[in-house]
């Protein structure tokens, strides 16, 4: 790698930076450090911001304000040719006029790199994205799935010290996303590369990353790892968006905790009991009637309106229960019960 | 639901002529097809590839020198006619000024057509749009002859030259072997400078659509891969616009080799391959002499587009 080994620079610094575009805020006042090898995701839904980032990290857009560092470098300025960077586009961006071959080693032929040089890497990461032989293919020939690799490898070739990825599989189906999103991780993991990865898709993120960094109208709500963020929400913009999350308000929150303070609750921390079930002493509880049930196969999830107000949802395994009983159940009684411990008080903002 | 109540029950409802129209031409497209396509094949294939062919039976009859009347018998004879030195001179000065005028367009066009593909805000674009078409709204006649005025002795490009104090330049380029001439408009230079201005559109627009539609994304990625601008241009950029390059250099190539009103409008009322044909076609009648050159430029220019195939300008098509 040809950038400084020390351990303490981070390698991406983003020191409250913003870009306005006119009177719309895309970025305001971003801080944020990326730890160099580490797999970090910009979480957001559209409009949020972490796009504009990612295009201010590789250099197509600029900072309005404050200042953005690699590897200990101030870059706010530099042209995309000029930084240590590589991306991986949204569609991919092949050259259509050039064969898989020439488009991963387009990197290595700027650079004036040696034929026979070029021709060996360009194995290698044919290779490492697994379409050994396709080199004389064209784009076109390639399935998409084929195509994300191919962008992969394109990037992967100038061995950058930041790989950035936006939302490279948005186009793909299921079963091929997920697939690539293990794939993903263990190249990241053998090449060693510090990937900043963007994604409006909460499992995407939890699942890939090392550390993530959830966006909203342009600032950061909370930065962490997948676990932190899930199971301790540090605002209710946060609770709502990574994973599902229910949301008790402080009319309904003093009934049930005695606390004015909002909260937010897991739905598969909830369990679903008879209505004059005992309750634990400590546990939190709340009646009520299951106003909706949607069966999903492997767990199903009702909908609890609360006598106290409001709704609550509750996914529960079907480790006995079939459709059948599980459908039957609407309308009915119950009370829910669940540990305070998973009770996360959130602020609200925004 | 309403509406069924009142239709007698499972019977279909009663269709109008029209409905019954587009259900049948929705069921059988070949006919649909047959009925779009049929019009413009014939014209194309009777009026446009008939007179074509007609043309080509002609070139191969001879003219009686005696009788002055075409004698309708095959023969290579009136072919055998256009292998003279004075012929090969029209030929060679014919493409050299329609490659010249190629050159000279292409070059002038791609700034612009870069600009309104790549830059100009939309209001802009719609302007320049204008600005490029709207001189072939009014007469080609007219602007020939216009251009004659401005190019005159006595013209306004006279004047500037005198005004800036180049004069000189300009008596410099009219003594020029082969560009020599009294003024501007009586001499090749002056009609090199109005085949540009008159095909000049012709080349901007297909640029600017081939330019259209190579997205930003790809030319993000060659900076991000490292390339520097001068070299995303020759890597990603030009290669992606020369189709449309090409499409262009098919016009105003074609256009210039058939033209024969500039060469007799301004000039030095040397021949060119167009004011040959009609010479002969016109004035001597020599029809199969006339066809016979006309298959010329038809020559020329199936030897320029498989030159362009091979450089593989139609790839993308």
């Amino acid at each position: 790698m040809n950038h400084p080994s020390d351990q303490r620079l981070h390698a991406v610094r983003f020191e409250n930076v913003s870009r306005h575009f006119g009177e719309v805020r895309a970025v305001d006042g971003v801080s944020l450090d990326i730890r160099d090898g580490e797999f970090f995701t910009l979480l957001g839904p559209s409009g949020s911001g972490k796009t504009t980032c990612l295009r201010m990290i590789a250099g197509f857009d600029h900072p309005t304000s404050g200042r953005i560092c690699l590897y200990g470098e101030d870059v706010s300025n530099l042209p995309p040719y000029e930084r240590d960077v590589n991306t991986v586009f949204q569609d991919y961006a092949l050259f259509p006029h050039m064969t898989v071959g020439e488009n991963i080693a387009y990197g290595l032929m700027i650079r004036k790199a040696p034929r026979a040089e070029r021709e060996r890497r360009v194995e290698e990461i044919l290779k490492l994205v697994r379409l050994p032989g396709m080199a004389r293919r064209k784009p076109t020939q390639l399935s998409g799935g084929q195509r994300q690799r191919v962008a992969l490898g394109r990037a992967l070739i100038n061995r950058p010290g930041v790989l950035l990825l936006d939302e490279p599989l948005g186009a793909l189906d299921l079963k091929l996303r997920q697939q690539m999103q293990i794939e993903l991780k263990a190249i990241q993991q053998q090449v060693g590369i510090t990937f900043v990865f963007v994604t409006h898709d909460q499992e995407e993120a939890l699942t890939m990353s090392d550390r993530l960094a959830v966006f909203n109208h342009g600032r950061i709500e909370q930065v962490g790892s997948p676990a932190e963020v899930y199971e301790r929400p540090a605002t209710a913009f946060v609770a709502g968006f990574v994973g599902v999350s229910n949301l008790v308000n402080s009319d309904v929150a003093r009934t049930i905790t005695g606390s004015p303070e909002m909260f937010s609750v897991r739905p598969e921390k909830i369990r679903l009991s008879d209505p004059d079930a005992p309750v634990p002493d400590g546990a939190c509880s709340a009646p009520g009637h299951i106003r909706d049930v949607v069966y999903l196969g492997m767990h199903t999830r009702y909908v609890v309106e609360l006598d106290a107000g409001g709704e609550l949802t509750v996914v529960q395994q079907n480790l006995e229960t079939t459709s059948m009983d599980a459908l039957a159940a609407r309308g009915r009684r119950v009370r829910l019960i669940w540990h305070p411990g998973h009770n996360r008080v959130v602020e609200t903002k925004g | 639901m309403s509406t069924a109540a009142s239709q007698p029950s499972g019977g279909p409802a009663p269709r109008s002529l029209i409905q019954r129209l587009s259900t049948l031409l929705y069921t059988r497209s070949r006919l649909l097809l047959a009925l779009l396509l049929g019009p413009p094949l014939i014209w194309l294939g009777l009026i446009y590839l008939g007179s074509l062919f007609a043309l080509l039976i002609q070139s191969f009859f001879y003219l009686d020198g005696f009788t002055g009347l075409v004698v309708r018998r095959f023969t290579l004879a009136t072919y055998a006619q256009l292998f003279t030195w004075s012929n090969f001179d029209i030929f060679a000065r014919t493409t050299s000024m329609a490659a010249a005028v190629t050159v000279a367009s292409a070059i002038l066009a791609f700034p612009l057509a870069y600009y309104m593909a790549r830059h100009a805000s939309p209001r802009l674009k719609a302007f320049l749009y204008l600005a490029v078409i709207m001189p072939l709204w009014s007469s080609y006649l007219i602007r020939v002859y216009s251009w004659r005025l401005i190019l005159a002795k006595e013209g306004i490009l006279n004047w500037v030259f005198a005004e800036l104090h180049l004069s000189w330049a300009l008596d410099w380029l009219l003594q020029v072997p082969g560009l020599e001439g009294p003024s501007l408009s009586y001499s090749p230079v002056g009609m090199f400078l109005v085949f540009v201005y008159v095909w000049l559109p012709y080349m901007i627009l297909p640029i600017q659509a081939a330019l259209e539609r190579v997205p930003r994304s790809l030319l993000e990625a060659s900076g991000d891969l490292g390339a520097r601008p001068g070299a995303t241009f020759r890597h990603v950029t030009l290669p992606l616009a020369f189709p449309g390059l090409v499409a262009g250099s098919i016009f105003t190539f074609s256009l210039t080799l058939g033209d024969y009103i500039i060469p007799s409008v301004i000039g030095n009322s040397s021949y060119f391959i167009g004011a040959v044909v009609l010479s002969h076609q016109g004035t001597s009648g020599n029809i199969p002499l006339a066809a016979a050159i006309t298959v010329v430029p038809i020559v020329i220019m199936a030897i320029y587009l498989i030159i362009a195939r091979k450089l593989g300008a139609f790839d993308a098509l």
